[in-house]
């Protein structure tokens, strides 16, 4: 099992980390570690298996479309680094 | 060279619940920025999602009106991606278990039918709103997340659209629809009704279609078509030329009026998605099904063919008509409570009522005039006569007042005086001996000429149907 270098410039890319060279061979060789654990279970036969996407029992949990009071404003906007007007800053957004 | 065009469209459509899809926050448009949000649609850290049972209702509704198959198993899937706008860093959506798939929308393009596959129906949440302060050098941009987690509908045709004129025929079926079914409001100005088209070009006799391009940020039915067209023929000029479609991403910039290729978020395709842990799954059984489906009226498009076979009215204004589902009920409340002819009714809508509301630039919901007044007044209309019935009709929708007072109050009775009238009528007869002489000889007309002449002096307060009666009797008997 290997993974390709670019695999990891990707992933790196779309989690926004930047990594070193020495990081993406550190990283790469523990995802490759990972990925033969996983390996494992395709040494299973799950042909009469069918897919699980939710462990829970639950079903079907709504609640009703009905107001609650939102957060005190100044509340949230003080958690953030920054702010102007009411408005969330960030920085520059180039479209 | 000759072309062939392909066109995909997903729509995006704010459903018109009171709170957010996962929390209890107002989703009520333009209120102050960043006072409708709270920790769930924030994203903050150790918050649980909980579905907005009526947004799920709505898509239901949707789905089934879209003829659409709708699945046991519903799940919802995390969409990864980094932006802004989304403060959890990734869009609680739906990809692997649609609410609906494989409907239809059938559309009439041109005078002939045609029906646009819907490959699904589906319930994600909206993002948070943008500002871009306009000073180019202002190095920073603003958000207002008060329409994050608003829910939105979406709605994903098949590639079955191939003219500019099916996209618009589709738009507005497609919009008729979800007010008729009364899941949002559409209100293009406020951002609930939202399109995102893909477009493909290749030459006629072609086996291939050229690479297709994606387009986003049209909120409008005007924009689409602006922009569609402007992609049309930049594609045909690139493809005459010789030169290569590029799959990209494009944006439409309203005010310079061309589409320009997107660098930012969509770039790398790779959401990422996998089933959402915070939420549980939901099976939809048959009941919940006919529960819902029997919340769906009839469509316009069954009610107006209903209208011209039961109300007899043309298939134009029968289109007219039900056009909106108030108006449709309007008409249909007026045809209840009177005997007067639908036909009739139908005319004053069309006529007086539409050019109102245009003129006010208002809707029937809030129009002045019930349906119990304006048939009030349709049925004075043989005692006052037409054109008062005009006058008194554009001064109730100023007023709000009923007919009746109005009636009363300006003095617009008509004129009963039979003295005042004879004396009225005898002058006539006098100042037109050639009108006399024709009638004498069996010309019909004769008479509606002196009627008209009456209801100028009198200012149209006589009865016409009197007067004709009236003239009948003196000119017979002078004969």
């Amino acid at each position: 099992m290997d993974i390709d270098p670019r695999e990891i410039d990707n992933i790196a890319k779309l989690s926004r980390i930047k990594l070193d060279d020495a990081e993406k061979v550190k990283f790469k060789n523990q995802l490759v570690h990972i990925l033969e654990y996983v390996e494992k279970l395709n040494e299973l036969n799950i042909n009469n298996v069918k897919p699980i996407f939710y462990t829970s029992p639950l079903k079907n949990v709504f609640r009703e479309d009905t107001l609650k009071p939102s957060f005190h404003r100044s509340n949230i906007l003080n958690i953030s680094p920054s702010h102007v007007n009411g408005f969330f800053k960030v920085p520059k957004i180039i479209e | 060279m000759e072309y062939n065009i392909v066109i995909g469209l997903e729509t995006h459509a704010e459903l018109n619940t009171d709170t957010k899809l996962f929390c209890g926050c107002s989703t009520s448009f333009g209120s102050e920025p960043n006072t409708q949000t709270c920790p769930i649609c924030l994203g903050l850290p150790g918050v649980l999602p909980v579905i907005n049972r009526k947004a799920f209702d709505h898509t239901l509704k949707t789905a089934l009106a879209l003829n659409c198959e709708i699945n046991d198993f519903v799940n919802f899937d995390r969409k990864n991606y980094y932006y802004p706008d989304l403060p959890k860093n990734y869009q609680i959506s739906q990809n692997h278990f649609n609410v609906g798939n494989n409907g239809s929308v059938d559309i009439i393009v041109k005078g002939e039918k045609k029906r646009i596959g819907i490959n699904n129906v589906h319930l994600e949440e909206d993002a948070g709103k943008l500002v871009h302060p306009e000073a180019s050098d202002a190095g920073h941009s603003l958000i207002d997340f008060n329409r994050a987690g608003v829910p939105l509908v979406e709605i994903v045709t098949n590639p079955d659209l191939r003219s500019i004129d099916d996209v618009q025929g589709y738009m507005h079926t497609l919009r008729n629809i979800l007010q008729y079914i009364n899941v949002s409001d559409c209100k293009m100005q406020e951002g609930s009704l939202r399109f995102e088209a893909s477009i493909s070009l290749c030459r006629k006799g072609a086996k291939v279609f050229g690479n297709r391009v994606e387009i986003k940020n049209l909120n409008s039915m005007k924009a689409v078509m602006k922009v569609l067209a402007y992609e049309i023929s930049r594609q045909k000029e690139l493809l005459d030329k010789g030169a290569q479609i590029v799959m990209e991403t494009r944006l439409w910039d309203e005010v310079d009026g061309v589409s320009r290729r997107m660098r930012t978020k969509e770039e790398a395709h790779d959401y990422r998605y996998f089933p959402e842990p915070d939420l549980v799954p939901i099976l939809v059984d048959k009941k919940s099904i006919d529960r819902i489906r029997e919340t769906i009226p009839e469509l316009s498009a069954m009610r107006r063919q209903r209208f011209t076979s039961e109300y007899l009215i043309s298939d134009y204004e029968a289109g007219i008509l039900t056009e909106s589902k108030p108006l449709a009920d309007y008409f249909e409340e007026c045809v209840k409570l009177t005997i007067v002819s639908p036909k009739e009714l139908s005319n004053w809508i069309i006529n007086d009522v539409l050019r109102v509301l245009n003129e006010k630039k208002s809707h029937i919901q809030d129009f002045t005039i019930s349906p119990k007044m304006l048939v009030d007044l349709i049925e004075m209309k043989s005692e006052i006569g037409g054109s008062i019935a005009k006058e008194v009709f554009s001064e109730m929708s100023n007023t709000g007042k009923d007919a009746s007072s109005i009636v009363r109050e300006k003095n617009l009775t008509p004129l009963s005086n039979a003295e005042e009238l004879n004396f009225i009528i005898s002058k006539i007869i006098e100042d037109n001996p050639k009108a006399i002489e024709d009638y004498g000889k069996g010309k019909k007309s004769a008479l509606s000429f002196l009627v008209g002449q009456t209801m100028k002096i009198t200012k149209g307060k006589a009865n016409p149907k009197i007067l004709i009666d009236i003239f009948r009797e003196k000119l017979e008997n002078n004969l």
